[in-house]
């Protein structure tokens, strides 16, 4: 995975953090609760101060309990309050799982009252961090209706998206990739503003291939977008940035243009986000297609610890540029 | 079968200063290289914990389980687990036990009776509840022990597992290890109880608080739990009061702490402590330790050399056992 990206500006994790003060000084009923976040500023310290501007009744450092702080989270949103929880890694998201899925997600749909809430944690792999500080969980919770999903993949939407997500009426996912936390920067704009949820994003246009993907991996899609180029093949690059509810006319469009697709995604291959986009494009773009759709994944196994090991079990430039080579056969 | 006795004799107090050295000077190798940048991953160092570490696990016998977590390689050392498998293990090498695929302290044996446990707080305990389930179930005299720090006591599945293994009186030693700090939580700001072991009678079993600085108690006391285990009488919990003398992993500096905590907790050592007791009975001379340490010193360097020399995995082992069969 690379990050050529551009080196000057805000880091994605300090715009991760402006995201949240600047939605905290906005808005007195949105607070933050998770495991040391408080003096300690967060594992990964993206609330580094906060404690000190907001005070202890915004900025609640939690026991290790994510069942009950996540459920906590739903009944203040219930109350009118717009809680944000951060979970230490996104890998121990699942310890909340029952009160992500069956409260927070089913409560609109029954009763018609909002949960207005965002969970977010650290994903990722990249970082020899091993089986339990390495997962992209995301295609669970994508699977969840009455949840949205987001994996944002540079620093202007990882802010955007956050903003968007806070003031959002439901439970909101927000994976952020630690990969890229201090390796990607970007010059952001001064003032407020948002990225719309479910909007995905044309991050490179060509005209012969369209890659589809989210999160680190839209770095990879790009060295190999620029490294095709050199070959003569012009490679279209789709962040998604929402991972549900899909955006799918910027990803049919892209297709009806390219008539080639290709996902790349971070997450587990099978029946993931690249499963469903494919039978999106099958479905409804498939008047468009010139050769197969191809997912290029991490495979169906846990996150190994061992250089060699995560290295051949992350996706990597090569693979893209091989399914490119092969889709340019037709 | 032929169990322990609660009196140490020479050869096991000889042994439990072995495995206390041991894993204090497997701990020092591993910080050092993890410093110099030399492992892929996380530390998480046990210093200042030695008593508890060894000294619980120290009363299981072989064919018992252990089911330990993050912090808390020094407690496997008991069961066997080498100087070898462990740097292997952190050097992520292919002959490490578990192959280069798990990181850091998450290595186990089942042969040897310890789990390979995971990062999720503390989800084991119900795991170490099965394996006495299964022990009941067969009626095996064997018993299962679990570790975990005080912070993961405030995870519903530590309430669980402890709530299910009295009810169906499951032969099960739970330790928790309360070392002052969560990450940088201190233990106030987890929990009102003045001690983890008070809520035993919540469970309605026996419930001690335990020095976890001194050896010999911690020994003491969890013996004496898990002979009751092995006797038909239940689980215990058991907390061992000591302090935390690193950060929590090796990039945290642990700001957050005291130092004038800290050097109290340094003259509470436990390792010097025991070698006070040692030398008071005539076991160890200055002589005798220096012995010691050095051998344990080259076993140590010898263990470094075999993990630095260990072969990586090959990559495409990376999709290889998902699934037996
Ligand atoms: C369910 C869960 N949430 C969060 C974490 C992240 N985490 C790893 S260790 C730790 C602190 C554990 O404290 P304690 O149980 O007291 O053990 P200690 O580290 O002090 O040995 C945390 C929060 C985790 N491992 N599991």
């Amino acid at each position: 995975m690379s990050t050529a990206g551009n080196q000057k500006g805000t880091s994605y994790i300090d715009a991760i953090s402006q995201a949240l003060w600047e939605e905290m000084e906005r808005d007195p009923s949105i607070f933050i609760m998770g495991e040391d976040i408080g003096i300690y500023g967060g594992a990964f310290k993206v609330t580094e101060g906060f404690i000190d501007h907001f005070g202890p009744e915004r900025v609640i450092d939690m026991p290790i309990a994510e069942e009950a702080f996540i459920g906590m989270g739903v009944g203040a949103a219930l109350m009118g309050m717009r809680p944000i929880v951060e979970v230490q890694y996104a890998d121990f998201i699942s310890c909340g799982w029952d009160q992500i899925v069956n409260v927070a997600a089913k409560m609109h749909y029954r009763t018609r009252d909002a949960v207005p809430m965002v969970i977010r944690g650290p994903s990722g792999a990249g970082l020899r961090a091993g089986p339990f500080h390495s997962q992209s969980p995301e295609g669970w919770f994508a699977h969840v209706p009455g949840l949205k999903v987001i994996v944002p993949g540079t620093p202007y939407d990882a802010k955007g998206l956050l903003k968007a997500a806070i003031r959002d009426d439901n439970p909101v996912i927000y994976f952020e990739h630690k990969y890229l936390y201090r390796r990607l920067k970007e010059v952001l704009p001064t003032g407020d503003y948002t990225v719309p949820i479910s909007k995905a994003d044309v991050q490179r246009e060509g005209d012969d291939v369209t890659i589809v993907t989210y999160g680190a991996m839209l770095q990879t899609a790009l060295e190999a977008a620029r490294r095709a180029q050199e070959k003569g093949i012009s490679v279209e690059v789709v962040d998604l940035r929402t991972i549900f509810p899909l955006d799918k006319d910027t990803i049919l469009n892209s297709v009806a243009k390219t008539s080639k697709a290709i996902m790349l995604y971070e997450d587990t291959r099978t029946l993931g986000i690249g499963a469903e986009i494919s039978a999106i494009i099958a479905e409804e773009g498939f008047e468009n297609l010139d050769g197969p759709i191809i997912r290029v994944s991490s495979p169906d196994a846990p996150i190994p610890y061992s250089p060699p090991l995560e290295d051949f079990f992350l996706p990597q430039v090569d693979d893209v540029l091989a399914a490119i080579d092969k889709l340019s056969a037709y | 079968m032929e169990v322990k006795s609660l009196e140490l004799n020479t050869q096991q107090l000889m042994e439990i200063y072995y495995f206390m050295r041991l894993g204090r000077a497997i701990e020092e190798r591993l910080e050092l290289l993890y410093k110099g940048g030399r492992l892929p991953g996380a530390i998480y160092l046990g210093r200042g914990q030695e008593a508890i570490e060894v000294g619980a696990s120290y009363a299981l016998e072989p064919g018992d389980m252990l089911a330990p977590t993050h912090r808390d390689m020094m407690s496997q050392l008991p069961r066997g687990i080498t100087a070898k498998e462990i740097f292997t293990q952190h050097y992520a090498r292919t002959n490490s036990l578990t192959r280069g695929k798990g990181e850091d302290n998450y290595q186990g044996d089942l042969k040897r009776g310890t789990f390979a446990t995971v990062s999720m707080l503390p989800d084991f305990y119900p795991v170490a509840a099965g394996a006495a389930l299964a022990f009941k179930i067969r009626n095996e005299k064997r018993v299962a022990m679990t570790y975990c720090g005080e912070g993961a006591t405030s995870v519903g599945d530590w309430h669980e597992s402890i709530n299910v293994a009295s009810v169906l009186n499951l032969p099960v030693v739970f330790i928790v290890i309360n070392n002052g700090y969560a990450y940088s939580t201190p233990v106030y700001k987890e929990m009102k109880v003045a001690n983890v072991a008070d809520r035993a009678c919540a469970y309605a079993i026996p419930g001690a608080v335990v020095d976890g600085n001194d050896v010999i108690e911690c020994y003491r006391e969890t013996k004496k739990a898990v002979d009751r285990a092995r006797d038909g009488g239940g689980p215990t919990l058991i907390e061992a009061k000591t302090m935390r003398m690193r950060g929590h992993a090796g990039h945290d500096p642990a700001k957050y702490m005291a130092t004038e905590i800290i050097d109290l907790w340094t003259r509470r050592d436990p390792i010097v402590r025991f070698e006070n007791y040692l030398i008071e009975r005539g076991l160890l001379t200055d002589e005798s330790k220096r012995e010691i340490i050095n051998r344990i010193n080259a076993e140590v360097e010898d263990a470094v050399r075999f993990a630095e020399e260990s072969p990586y995995p090959e990559g495409k082992e990376a999709i290889e056992d998902v699934y037996r069969g």
